[in-house]
């Protein structure tokens, strides 16, 4: 218990100590500290779960199990390794004037509370909660999509707030529908929202409800995971904001929203017999992965590039989870883990360059590695990752799922098939002459910060030869909870 | 036909038809001040609905909820909005896009469809207040519609909050309201949202020196 309060009030703690003493030199050291202890927390609750197994404290409001426990380590990983990224990288920002004191400021609180709301949602047993926390993942980055106060960026995150907000409140009906349902099962008092309460009476909940709870839900947090037709923000906001910013936004919420969806998915599945839930999610993520797919080849800004390619893998999980068995829900949540480190890795390693040439424009940045042979081999070891070359996890992942649809969902597999090939040779051919391509620019004369980039992808290659006892057991055990 | 029908259930079917009656004005009302004043007197029959369900169900927490509506949605909200315009100076008139009678036929439709879709639901549930389900999913539509039709960014953000209020609304009049911790939740997520989106407007307004949407419309998939 004591493990979950602390990932919980260290990130909180942090995000309201870094408002309070502004914007001094050490202010980024305190940021990194808040998430290295809020690492350290991550890991003292994964290692608690390993010896004792499942927890669910606090009057029953907080649980971990094997779905969500991961995703805390993973949330809390990435959010210190994006707190290092973000070191250097804002430094310079502030130096090129881009950012005032008074931004910085706000962005290191808002950053640290961000991780909050995360950690809130995921470790949270109540729908409520979990819709609320949601919502504040939301507010907290608004304001820093909006940091640099430029036109474009202003835009983004405006039409972040708006379409996020609107779809944020369909799943809050979606959330009021459950209650309704769940009402009659488990009383008014808390207890009907609580998640492992709600599991375990899922078979008796009114089927007309949830089916319709459902469709609020998923378009309300699939809104949030950036599943077609509902991704126009995400590209904007990824794009706009700083790119520590979109790190965390791609790498992390995402997962969180998709999280939601899942969680929603298995109690509505327990209630409904008919596979809506299942076909819904299929055809949501089937939709996205091919739009994304063709997309990708229009975009002219590196970050636009991998905001699609965001939006393309969290087609992909969505799809395992909804075509579902062990298999499935198995590589949905590999992926869920590689995807994150994969994604934001790119991002430190696109934020280094776009920093070094002062653009984003995917035409304006050529011959990375005579620059920097760091940023440029990270970016293309980052990019064949993504992309599903062996032996990184992401290969491995995308080959799980692509076998079990040859199988279970033949229909599918041509439309899988074509929008990875499609995505192959746009990104490849986009980022290829970025990396290699001619350039007059000088060689970088500071080091970059890279470090976070190499354990990334060092995690994610590790993942595609070879996954921890511990981590697949859970992984197994999540499987089959999801269905 | 009333006869069977306790006395409060036909007051919160009043405070019902007067919700979704706000939620026509605001659809037709140009002037964003009258707009903040109509989405108070939203908020006061949500409070009062939600006080008179509490006292004929005797579900005490609902006085709670009561309360907390009535402080955010009548005082606090708008005189935050209040504020807002007046610090920006933007008392203008707010300009509907498509014609009013149009945009009112739409709200029609969206609320026969609402009340289509309330049905299999309002049938399953046992609280006296059933059959405003679907009055609350209708003036959640018509809160989108208002948002849909707006060009100007605080109207569009009051359509948002009246949309919040029609999902309050649902969660009374099906379920006697959600666990009070949850109903803080929302209530503290509004608050803060209202709170960033003032910071937000100034930003907007600083940039482009005006709130309207058409500054925001230049990112897009380039051909």
């Amino acid at each position: 218990m004591i493990e979950i309060l602390l990932v919980l009030g260290i990130p909180l703690a942090g995000g309201i100590v870094l408002a309070l003493i502004g914007e001094r030199g050490h202010a980024p050291t305190v940021n990194v500290a808040t998430s290295l202890l809020t690492f350290l927390a991550s890991l003292a609750l994964t290692a608690r779960v390993i010896r004792d197994g499942p927890l669910l404290v606090l009057d029953q409001q907080f649980f971990v199990d094997p779905f969500n426990v991961f995703l805390v380590a993973l949330t809390a990983f990435v959010g210190f390794t994006t707190s290092i990224f973000s070191r250097p990288y804002m430094r310079i920002e502030h130096e090129h004037g881009k950012l005032t004191p008074a931004r910085l400021r706000l962005y290191h609180s808002m950053y640290q509370l961000f991780n909050f709301t995360m950690l809130v949602a995921l470790l949270t047993n109540n729908m409520g909660i979990l819709w609320v926390a949601m919502e504040a993942a939301t507010l907290t980055t608004v304001l820093l999509v909006s940091l640099y106060r430029t036109p474009a960026s202003l835009e983004a995150a405006w039409k972040y707030f708006i379409l996020c907000g609107v779809g944020i409140a369909q799943a809050l009906f979606g959330t009021i529908l459950l209650y309704f349902a769940a009402e009659k099962l488990l009383g008014a008092e808390g207890g009907a929202l609580l998640w492992t309460e709600l599991n375990a009476v899922k078979g008796g909940l009114e089927p007309t409800v949830l089916s319709l709870a459902f469709v609020f839900l998923l378009v309300g947090y699939g809104t949030k995971v950036g599943l077609v037709p509902l991704h126009n923000w995400l590209p904007d906001a990824h794009a706009e904001g700083p790119t520590p910013v979109s790190a965390v936004l791609s790498g992390l919420l995402l997962n969180v929203a998709l999280y939601a969806v899942v969680r929603c998915k298995v109690l509505v599945e327990g209630a409904v017999h008919n596979g809506m839930a299942k076909m819904l999610m299929m055809g949501f993520g089937l939709l996205s992965v091919v739009v994304a797919a063709f997309l990708l080849s229009r975009q002219k800004d590196i970050k636009r590039l991998f905001a699609y390619s965001s939006i393309e893998h969290m087609g992909i999980i969505t799809f395992a989870f909804g075509m579902g068995g062990p298999i499935a829900s198995y590589a949905g949540l590999l992926h869920m883990t590689v995807h994150s480190l994969t994604k934001s890795a790119i991002f430190f390693a696109v934020g280094h360059a776009a920093q070094k040439t002062g653009t984003q424009l995917i035409d304006s940045i050529r011959g990375l590695v005579t620059i920097s042979p760091s940023i440029g081999w990270g970016l293309a070891i980052g990019t064949l990752a993504i992309l599903g070359m062996p032996p990184f996890g992401v290969f491995a992942s995308e080959f799980l799922i692509l076998t079990t649809a040859m199988r279970e969902q033949p229909w599918a597999t041509p439309f899988l098939l074509l929008a990875l090939g499609i995505a192959f040779a746009a990104v490849f051919s986009k980022v290829q002459p970025m990396v290699f391509g001619e350039t007059t620019a000088r060689r970088l004369p500071h080091r970059p910060a890279m470090f976070p980039v190499f354990v990334h992808l060092a995690l994610v290659l590790m993942l595609g030869l070879w996954t921890p006892p511990f981590l697949a057991d859970w992984y197994r055990q999540a499987a089959r909870l999801i269905g | 036909m009333a006869a069977g029908i306790p006395f409060y259930a036909q007051l919160i079917n009043l405070f019902a038809a007067v919700l979704l009656l706000i939620s026509f004005a605001m659809l037709a009302q140009r002037r964003v001040l009258s707009l903040i004043d109509l989405f108070a007197a939203q908020g006061l029959a949500l409070a009062l609905s939600t006080a008179v369900v509490g006292w004929g169900t005797g579900q005490s927490h609902l006085y709670w909820s009561a309360g907390v509506t009535l402080t955010l949605k009548v005082f606090l909200l708008p005189f935050l909005l209040y504020r807002l315009i007046r610090r920006l100076d933007v008392k203008w008139d707010v300009e509907p896009l498509i014609n009013i009678p149009t945009t009112m036929l739409v709200g029609i439709v969206l609320v026969v469809f609402a009340f289509n879709l309330a049905a299999p639901i309002s049938n399953l549930s046992s609280t006296v207040t059933r059959s405003t389900l679907g009055i609350a999913i209708a003036s959640v539509m018509l809160s989108f519609l208002m948002m849909i039709t707006r060009r100007k960014a605080i109207p569009q953000v009051i359509g948002f909050l009246a949309m919040e209020n029609g999902l309050f609304f649902a969660a009374t009049s099906a379920t006697y309201g959600m666990p009070m911790v949850v109903e803080l939740g929302i209530a503290l997520d509004v608050l803060v949202g209202m709170l960033i989106l003032g910071v937000f407007f100034f930003q907007i307004r600083e940039q482009f020196d005006s709130l309207d949407l058409k500054h925001l419309e230049q990112l897009r998939e380039d051909e």
